[in-house]
């Protein structure tokens, strides 16, 4: 290999430098102020805590039912995970190895709800909820369960997408040589395709999570008090009165830290499968 | 009546039997296994009909409804309003209408700003960290690390950071000698380029992302080939990683625009629920619309309003791409 130009150098090292303070400013302000008491952090901006505490840390579970969100939000993220990504993979090994009338429209219509605006769902999808609800005896408005199905739909798009063209990178040789071996369609998906498609998988378990646990919109509709996810639920910590600054920094940091942990320990799963996944 | 065969029997070579028998057992096999293939379709069907189909028709039906508050727990029964909605919203002189499309024009420039911030700050750090060197793997990490983070907690922290007299973002600027007073960033114009920052902070990373799965599908014997037929490293960017990365490029552009264009969280949360009329983005604009009034027509006649707006921009850039796609 040949080395790397002076002015190469150069570019990477500013472009490192300053993408290197724009990402951890934010962070850092995090972690710094929620290790301030409340009048340091409601004064005059300081880059270090005069006294630094870990009180906010155990005043976050006290002001708001923190503790429920955090149940709440668990029980929803991995509930849609674990359903989308099992309805994708069913979806996208028919889509990959059969050819049959409608797939092709399924496709497109799948990629086309990528598009649309969630606002545009909101509306009637929280009125349908309503109308269940009363006619049929549901229990969807306010609910887990209707967050549950909701965000169940909005990975799905991008994992059936993804896991297509994983799908597509697994040879049908393999099909073939189980299918000589007797395995009907379902084993031959979960014994041969599957453990073959593991990256695309995890890297669509990590996106569907994701969705899940951050998402805003439809959580500040279809929630209420019981059922109220932590994407909502922190706004609790901003009142008319007062904004508890070091509290609110406290809480993004717990409820970050399990995901952003998460994600970073089964990146490379992401990027291979981007790799092979999207990037054909 | 198409047949359907699994598309491996018609690649796979070295089949035992004679190909006729082959086609005649498949296609006999094929008959009695139709349905698999639906089978596994049906729950990813199912739940895109009642979460997506049926709530867009739902959708374009309740656009033609005076759908408010009273109606709420029977909206179905409804006054029905033909095109009144739309012509309450299409009207630009009149206060909604005015106030769309003033949303309308704040979304379009800032999807372009963060679009192409996005797009050239994710470039720049996929090719800043192209080549190994000591501490790649940390920084890759590092740079992953606003992408996984929950929108609230990233955006929330944004909003502190923006705030006038508690705020990082003035301290900093007074301590650099950059500012005498403390302008306000979420009030007035500066509202706009907050939120340009904020969106640009939790996008780019994901244009690195795909850039860098994009880049580590090129070949590394293209690039020793072309050093030693003298390119440099601005040249091989121009010719080799540009363009191979031309069909990455088009699909990354097309979901970032989506997904810009149809950005909540971001205005949301920062403006604490009602943005300034600079920063007031389309997303939040149709949900304060329609349940801060619960005016649920009128909200929805903007939402069909802007699903065809995006439908036709989405149409047009396929086309362009495809038509552009084939002539290279």
């Amino acid at each position: 290999m040949n080395h790397d130009t002076p002015g190469y150098r150069l570019f990477r090292y500013v472009t490192l430098t300053l993408l290197s303070v724009f990402v951890l400013a934010p962070l850092y302000v995090m972690l710094a102020s929620s290790l301030k008491t409340l009048p340091d952090v409601q004064g005059e901006f300081t880059w270090f805590p005069s006294s630094p505490t870990f009180q906010s840390f155990i005043d976050i579970w006290h002001t708001v039912p923190l503790a429920q969100y955090f149940v709440n939000s668990l029980i929803v993220a991995v509930s849609a995970t674990v359903l989308s990504v099992l309805v994708a993979v069913f979806a996208s090994y028919a889509l990959s190895r059969w050819t049959f009338p409608g797939s092709g429209s399924f496709k497109s219509a799948v990629l086309a709800t990528q598009m649309f605006p969630g606002i545009l769902f909101l509306l009637p999808l929280y009125l349908l909820f309503v109308y269940a609800d009363q006619n049929l005896g549901t229990d969807l408005v306010g609910t887990r369960t209707g967050l549950i199905v909701t965000y169940l739909t909005f990975s799905l798009p991008f994992a059936v997408w993804m896991l297509v063209g994983y799908f597509d990178t697994v040879p049908r040789d393999l099909d073939e040589a189980a299918k000589v071996d007797g395995a009907g369609p379902l084993r031959t998906l979960l014994q041969i395709i599957v453990p073959a498609a593991t990256p695309g998988i995890v890297a669509v378990c990590i996106y569907a999570f994701m969705t899940a646990w951050g998402e805003v919109l439809f959580a500040s509709v279809l929630t209420d008090e019981q059922s109220r996810t932590l994407a909502v639920g922190l706004q609790a910590y901003s009142t008319e009165a007062n904004v508890y600054w070091n509290q609110v920094m406290a809480a993004s940091l717990v409820v970050s830290v399990p995901v952003v942990a998460g994600f970073l320990l089964l990146q490379r799963f992401l990027i291979t499968g981007f790799t092979a996944g999207a990037v054909k | 009546m198409a047949v359907i065969s699994p598309s491996g029997t018609r690649e796979s070579p070295g089949t035992p039997d004679t190909p006729k028998q082959s086609t005649r057992g498949s296609r006999f096999r094929g008959r009695g296994r139709r349905w698999i293939p639906y089978a596994f379709l049906l729950p990813a069907l199912a739940l895109e009909v009642i979460v997506h189909f049926v709530p867009i028709v739902l959708g374009v039906a309740m656009s033609g409804l005076r759908v408010t508050q009273y109606q709420i727990s029977h909206w179905w029964e409804a006054p029905f309003s033909g095109l009144g909605n739309f012509r309450i919203v299409l009207d630009f002189d009149g206060p909604t209408g005015k106030a769309l499309a003033q949303s309308f024009f704040v979304t379009l420039g800032f999807t372009a700003v963060v679009l192409s911030g996005a797009w050239i700050v994710g470039m720049a750090a996929a090719l800043a960290l192209q080549r190994a060197f000591r501490g790649r793997g940390l920084l890759r990490t590092l740079f992953l690390v606003p992408y996984a983070l929950p929108a609230y907690t990233a955006v929330i922290t944004w909003r502190f950071i923006f705030q006038r007299d508690n705020g990082m973002l003035n301290h900093l600027l007074g301590q650099l000698g950059l500012i005498d007073s403390n302008p306000f960033w979420l009030i007035g114009h500066n509202a706009f380029w907050a939120e340009c920052v904020v969106a640009i902070w939790r996008m780019w990373p994901f244009a690195f992302l795909i850039l860098m799965a994009g880049m580590q599908a090129i070949p590394g014997e293209v690039y020793e080939a072309s050093s030693i037929d003298g390119a440099g490293p601005w040249r091989q960017l121009q010719m080799i990683t540009l363009p191979l990365l031309s069909s990455v490029n088009k699909v990354l552009v097309l979901v970032m625009f989506l997904h810009t264009f149809n950005d909540f969280s971001t205005p949301y949360i920062l403006f604490g629920g009602s943005a300034p009329p600079a920063g007031d983005l389309i997303s939040v604009h149709i949900y304060q619309s329609s349940f801060a009034t619960w005016n649920f027509g009128l909200g929805s006649a903007m939402s069909v309003l802007l699903l065809l707006f995006l439908a036709l921009v989405s149409a047009c850039y396929l086309a362009f791409t495809r038509r552009t796609g084939h002539e290279s």
